[in-house]
């Protein structure tokens, strides 16, 4: 499609309009089909939620007015992060982190201070190797050293490398639970309880939190402080790339660290909170994604406390469900039940057909193709996550697509190898994109 | 629950092909003990009708800028958002959308996320600009990292006139990386800069609204092998200013929510970092590339990911991965409606406007203390502020922010601003106001 300046620079309404609706049709969201991208939690945002934080009363609010102006944002904040705490048993959330990524920066940010303050020499921290890549990114943005612990058969932590690896210059582990894997860590207890026992925290990465609403807190699982992503868990869209929001939850020790303000309830009135020498400080301007936060808090009130079990409970159905019908056909590294979501691989393709090509024809079926090549523990790795919004029969036309594209693979492998077909464009050349950088348009 | 679909009917069909004999057996991985009992003390499901009043009764707990006349900005601005902006922005298939990672099906997006660089790079003179990051403060704490990853160097200048919002991210930051940053007078750059200087951070127009003379400023960072990066927080006046390009920045970090995006009590909206060509490895976050399909038809992508935590990982630039793109877009479609020539009048307009403003001030008797250089914000200073602050709030205006609370050593000043949204007849109207007041 031409772009926009190739149309001129003062263009008039219906040129604009009818530009970028040309360019939406072009595009896939969770409302136009199944979305089974694994440990991206596209699950159906409700539209109540959308309507919600659009309204005057939470749009048109600047962040520096006077705080008796804006108390329904603050007891907005306030219960949020209420709710947020019983779901996950923390002392306290700080709602400021804008994404997944940031928030678990700020989390590495905290520990490290929590260390400097103790004044131990602390220099690592251990990240399993099936942990999001985002975890070592953030950790060396600390200057810690990211070390990184082992997989065992059964796809959990390996405990005997952990000990290995595990001394009192050890900050922290990251971990995410379930694993990307899809698998609960089984030994989590005892993970914590090695790493305690150096004087190390527990991190942990709410990614994947949707398995385990209502069902288990982290706090009582050992995990001592945690992100979630409000959208993926509570639903808010993910707008093609963003806004997130990524709210730290701690345990007592670690909240004079969380960046500040917190929102406090004095008498019948809400202020922000900047007290507190030992916090790290701001990570954002004003007080984070408020808009993201209108939208989680919405969903929960939408759904309640039986609601929040419903949704661990089908997003977990799902996941085994689809996992049990495409073992037949596929690799399944890990042979064991899944949480939300799990892991299978390219290995039994006939004709070389890759898991890259395997996602491309998925897309001439309709449906957005999962996670691939990841995690990186999995060789070809194709990563799904159905979410509970999905109806038995969505997942077992997308089984029935994945039986069909292996069978294409062996009788016509170039219809595969060449997908997708039906797209705006076909396959892309990266490798062009990346040698020959063309990152603007000029005249 | 009625947000899922399936049917008892259907579960008890999937638990059979699973082998399972109830839901509940699917978490026996979790720790006995650690199992919720009693149902979570959370607000019970509401309908959506009585979620609606709910949610609408907290929104009027809030006074919006139809209720208030925001005399404010200071890193957040009230500017119109014309229709088209929600009309694109509520398309689903944009906003119900991940990250374009399968390229084939995210072309909407792609494209636009790349004629949105294209357009960053125009209003900045530089040459490239990410898909976009969480906002200008955290754009300003990256593009801090960026300049010491660029220079291997461990200093960074910062101007005192930035916003202190940003100030405080940039200090988190650069605190965590161990970067040594120091607040400084722009008046003493040439003393405070040496060989060891990574960058000078600096906010144009600056915190308190005046225009710095970046030409000057550039040569005395150059000169000792450091980067100038430029700080905006009113994006609206990279339309009024001459092009940064011309003072020589090599890295902007800029918040871009004038551009279509509401206030939204702080967020979203969108950040983004722009650089010149020699710094593009090094620039955080996603970036978009044109290429061609395996017919040789144009398409979009997302490139250079070598840099990104999912393959460097721990040696990425950042970790930076879900961004602002719906911000984006949005500052995309405005700025498309608006079109080159309409941004330039909304800049004009809101400069006469602060012009206005700042001439009904100085007829009350207020001073402007930084002087006339200033785009649509600047410091006022009257005895007695304080209390006048209050009486207009019950009056229904908000005029300015109260500077002293974080400047000691501007005691009764506060920082106003007007945009086009502050029309002539609303500063009559506090003009009046003020005249009841004295």
């Amino acid at each position: 499609m031409k772009l926009l300046f190739e149309k001129g620079r003062n263009l008039a309404e219906p040129v604009v309009i009818r530009h970028y609706t040309a360019l939406s049709r072009l595009n896939f969201g969770v409302d136009n089909g199944f979305y089974p991208l694994g440990s991206c939690t596209m699950k159906y945002n409700p539209k109540v939620c959308e309507e919600a934080a659009k309204l005057d009363g939470f749009t048109q609010i600047h962040p520096l007015q006077p705080l008796e102006t804006v108390q329904g944002a603050l007891q907005l904040m306030y219960e949020l992060e209420r709710m947020l705490k019983e779901i996950c048993g923390f002392s306290r959330f700080s709602l400021q982190p804008a994404a997944g990524a940031h928030g678990e920066l700020t989390g590495i940010m905290m520990i490290q201070a929590y260390f400097k303050k103790k004044a131990q020499k602390r220099t690592k921290v251990l990240v399993p190797d099936s942990a999001h890549g985002t975890n070592p990114a953030s950790v060396s943005m600390c200057g810690f050293e990211s070390i990184k612990v082992k997989s065992n058969s059964r796809g959990n932590i390996d405990l005997d490398d952990l000990k290995e690896k595990v001394d009192e210059e050890v900050a922290a582990i990251m971990i995410t639970n379930p694993n990307t894997l899809g698998l609960f860590e089984k030994d989590i207890t005892e993970v914590c309880e090695i790493v305690h026992k150096k004087g190390g925290f527990v991190y942990g990465d709410g990614a994947n939190m949707n398995a385990l609403l209502g069902k288990c807190k982290p706090a009582d699982l050992g995990i001592d402080i945690m992100h979630l992503n409000l959208h993926k868990t509570f639903s808010t869209p993910h707008g093609g790339g963003g806004p997130g929001s990524g709210p730290v939850g701690a345990i007592e020790k670690l909240v004079p660290f969380l960046p500040r303000p917190l929102v406090e309830k004095r008498g019948q009135s809400y202020e922000f909170d900047y007290s507190g020498e030992d916090s790290i400080g701001k990570v954002r301007s004003f007080y984070g994604n408020f808009g993201v936060m209108v939208k989680a808090y919405t969903y929960l009130k939408a759904i309640g406390p039986d609601g929040l079990e419903e949704i661990a409970e089908n997003a977990v159905l799902n996941a085994n469900y689809l996992q049990s019908k495409l073992q037949k056909h596929y690799h399944l590294p890990f042979k064991r039940r899944c949480m939300h979501e799990f892991v299978i691989s390219d290995r039994h393709m006939p004709n070389n057909v890759t898991a890259n090509d395997i996602a491309k024809r998925l897309m001439d079926y309709g449906f957005h193709p999962p996670t691939v090549y990841f995690p990186l523990i999995v060789k070809g790795a194709i990563m799904i996550e159905p979410t509970e919004s999905e109806s038995k029969e969505t997942l077992d036309r997308f089984a029935d697509a994945m039986v069909k594209i292996k069978e294409e693979a062996e009788r016509n492998a170039e219809v595969v190898r060449e997908a997708p077909h039906k797209m705006p464009v076909k396959r892309l050349d990266a490798v062009k994109a990346a040698r020959e950088l063309n990152l603007r348009w000029k005249q | 629950m009625r947000f899922i679909a399936n049917n008892d009917a259907n579960k008890k069909e999937m638990l059979k092909e699973i082998g399972a004999k109830s839901i509940k057996d699917l978490f026996v991985d979790i720790p006995k003990q650690a199992l919720i009992e009693n149902s979570l003390a959370l607000p019970n499901s509401l309908s959506e009708k009585d979620l609606r009043k709910q949610l609408e009764s907290l929104g009027q707990k809030n006074k919006t800028n139809r209720q208030l006349s925001l005399f404010l900005g200071g890193g957040c601005y009230n500017h119109f958002i014309p229709a088209t902006v929600p009309a694109i922005t509520g398309r689903s298939e944009f906003y119900t959308a991940y990250t374009p990672y399968q390229a084939e099906t995210s072309q909407g997006i792609l494209q636009a996320i790349y004629e949105w660089q294209t357009m960053i790079c125009m209003l900045t003179g530089l040459d490239a600009a990410n898909a976009s990051i969480y906002d200008g403060a955290t754009a300003t704490a990256e593009a801090i990292i960026m300049a010491k990853n660029i220079k291997g160097k461990n200093k960074v200048l910062v101007a005192k006139s930035l916003n202190p919002e940003y100030l405080e991210v940039a200090k988190t930051y650069a605190k965590a990386n161990g970067l040594e940053l120091k607040e400084i007078e722009l008046a003493e750059l040439e003393r405070e800069i040496d060989e060891k200087t990574a960058c000078l951070i600096v906010q144009q127009p600056n915190f308190f609204g005046c225009i710095e003379n970046l030409k000057e400023i550039e040569k005395k960072v150059h000169a000792k092998n450091a980067l100038l990066i430029v700080a905006v927080a009113e994006a609206l006046s990279l339309a009024f200013l001459p092009l940064l390009k011309m003072a020589d920045a090599d890295i902007v970090s800029a918040d871009v929510q004038s551009f279509g995006n509401s206030m939204s009590f702080g967020g979203p909206a969108a950040g983004v970092i722009a650089c010149k060509q020699q710094y593009v490895r090094q620039l955080p976050g996603r970036l978009v590339g044109k290429t061609v399909d395996s017919d040789g038809k144009q398409g979009f992508i997302l490139t250079l990911q070598a840099r990104e935590q999912h393959i460097r990982r721990e040696k990425a630039s950042s970790n930076i991965c879900t961004n602002q793109a719906l911000g984006a877009l949005a500052a995309t479609v405005y700025l498309a409606t608006v079109g080159e020539k309409g941004l330039k009048e909304i800049a004009e307009e809101n400069h006469g406007n602060a012009l206005y403003l700042a001439g009904m001030l100085r007829e009350k008797g207020f001073s402007l203390p930084f002087g006339k250089s200033f785009f649509n914000e600047f410091v006022v200073k009257k005895p007695g502020i304080k209390e006048l602050h209050k009486k207009l709030l019950s009056k229904g205006i908000v005029f300015g922010l109260l500077l002293e609370d974080r400047f000691p050593k501007l005691k009764d000043c506060a920082l106003v601003t007007a945009t086009e949204m502050n029309s002539r007849e609303e500063i009559d109207k506090l003009a009046a106001a003020l005249e009841e007041e004295k």
